[in-house]
């Protein structure tokens, strides 16, 4: 059966056949990076064009239906256009930083995405520490929110990127304490260990009601970590104009708005790893048929559909809820969220010792 | 006591927020909820509020007779000085004058839909029409007639 696993394999194999193992490992990396950098444009795309759409009919609105089939092209459009507008830099900006924070937002989030596994054995760099790195990575996306405020020269860019500084640092965490609850009950930090470990169930259903409530807090802060609505104090349409990167325009613009939703899927894809099983099927204890069934479902079919399932759920929030101010922000952080998760680690923990989940 | 109060608002915070997912839910299941009118397209179809406040028109019935006595209350009442009428006097059969509208003017670029004109008529004589599409080439096609030539004003209103 052709899957992706085959595919990277002769590859790999036809490449060792062909070349030297320095040569092999220099192009495979040139195609790892390829694949990125296509994933990112299709993904931004895709992303852009399905939040208007559902947020057009959470609205009772139509959405973007004029270019293209049901408008489907309108993103690609859209992208034309700031690839065409000047990018602008304010004559009092720090030049440097001002042209630099976008790129570092953007290669954080490239950086996100090796220890992330699409499909079965399919998968950039499977490290023992892979929950580890991505907590300690994605915390450095705020340096380049920062960066691009500071450099701005502009009250309500330094003002949306300290709140954004405040918001991360608060609600990192509460997500690194609900990615602990997993981490204790699996005993590993390596992401494919994670996933062969939800074989017989997804921790979401094994784990009881306190993985459900770990579920609930880590979906929030990383809501709230990817400058989310209710929670995108650091942009803030109406108090900041447009936050963090009011001064920006054109393609270094762009940049900051393809992070926003490469950064979504990116924490969709490890809340989908770590809860709901990665690329495992959907499989029911003793229900040979329809196991059986599930497993024809391509891995990469059942990852995707995940991912995205927590990508219209973090949508639906945006389009639900209004925007909470900095109090009420942090209040909800340090009054709530992180006693509830600490609480929590520590059921976790009692019920990882005495054995009692599935 | 403190820890209850501390269950009962995370409780209620979260309720609240799962019934205003479950409104916003149902709009995203229900297609027909869409409101969204694709104007252009549907003009022939297209569907407007009753009390759409496009022009002022003059309704005529099937003799070619308004309601409009020439009174000038919607004159007056305008703000901004859209209507003008001009007056003149017919010979009714029994040999008296009686005063009659000879132009109802309409300066639609002035008008600003306020709907005080309407408002004010004693005899319902003119009403707000639901048509928008009023743009022309030549401004002067916006001042209209609203009184159609040759019609007379309906018996028995004074």
């Amino acid at each position: 059966m052709l899957s992706l696993e085959s595919i990277t394999k002769t590859t790999q194999d036809w490449l060792l056949a062909k070349f030297t193992p320095t040569l092999a490992l220099t192009i495979e990396c040139v195609i790892v990076i390829l694949l990125a950098i296509t994933l990112f444009a299709v993904l931004g795309l895709v992303l852009v064009l399905l939040e208007r759409k559902v947020a057009a009919r959470i609205q009772i609105r139509l959405g973007p239906n004029r270019v293209g089939p049901g408008g489907i092209f309108q993103t690609a459009a859209d992208t034309l256009k700031l690839i065409m507008k000047e990018g602008l830099t304010p004559d009092t900006a720090d030049k440097f930083l001002f042209n630099l924070a976008p790129f570092i937002v953007m290669m954080v989030a490239m950086l996100l995405l090796a220890p992330i596994a699409f499909a079965k054995n399919f998968q950039i760099w499977d490290i023992n520490i892979g929950v580890l790195y991505i907590s300690a990575i994605s915390s450095l996306s705020v340096i380049g929110i920062l960066m691009a405020g500071w450099a701005s020269n502009n009250k309500y860019s330094l003002l949306g990127a300290m709140r954004s500084g405040a918001q991360i640092v608060s609600y990192e965490l509460s997500a690194g304490f609900a990615v602990l609850t997993i981490v204790v009950l699996t005993g590993s930090l390596q992401i494919s260990e994670i996933v062969a470990s939800q074989e017989n169930g997804w921790w979401l259903f094994k784990g009881h009601i306190p993985v459900v409530i770990a579920f609930v807090l880590y979906i929030i802060a990383v809501t709230a970590e990817t400058n989310r609505a209710p929670f995108d104090l650091a942009e803030a349409e109406s108090e900041l104009t447009a936050g963090f990167h009011t001064e920006y325009s054109g393609m270094k613009f762009a940049l900051f708005f393809l992070a926003e939703y490469i950064n979504i899927f990116i924490v969709c894809a490890i809340g989908a790893t770590l809860f709901l099983g990665g690329w495992m099927p959907l499989h029911f204890g003793h229900w040979e048929g329809f196991n059986h069934i599930m497993d024809y479902i391509p891995s990469s079919v059942w990852f995707m559909g995940k991912t995205f399932l927590l990508i219209f759920l973090i949508m639906w929030f945006r389009w639900t809820f209004p925007r909470l101010r900095v109090d009420q922000l942090l209040n909800l952080e340090w009054k709530y969220l992180l006693p509830i998760s600490l609480f929590n680690l520590l059921l976790v923990t009692v019920i990882a010792i005495m054995g009692w989940h599935f | 006591m403190f820890l209850k109060d501390y269950i009962v608002d995370v409780y209620k915070g979260v309720s609240s927020l799962l019934k205003g997912m479950r409104k916003t839910g149902y709009y995203f299941t229900h297609s027909k909820e869409i409101i969204t009118e694709q104007y252009p397209d549907n003009r022939a179809t297209l569907k407007l509020a009753d009390r759409f406040k496009g022009e002022v028109v003059m309704p005529h019935d099937e003799n070619n007779e308004h309601t409009c006595t020439g009174c000038t209350a919607c004159e007056l009442a305008c703000p901004n000085g859209t209507i003008k009428i001009i007056t003149k006097f017919d010979i009714t059969p029994e040999g008296k004058k009686k005063k009659a509208i000879d132009a109802f003017i309409y300066r639609l670029e002035m008008c600003t839909l306020c709907n005080l004109c309407v408002a004010a008529c004693p005899s319902d004589a003119i009403k707000m029409a639901p048509n928008f599409e009023h743009s022309v080439f030549d401004r002067s096609k916006l001042t209209k007639i609203l009184n159609k030539p040759g019609s007379k004003i309906k018996e028995g209103i004074e």
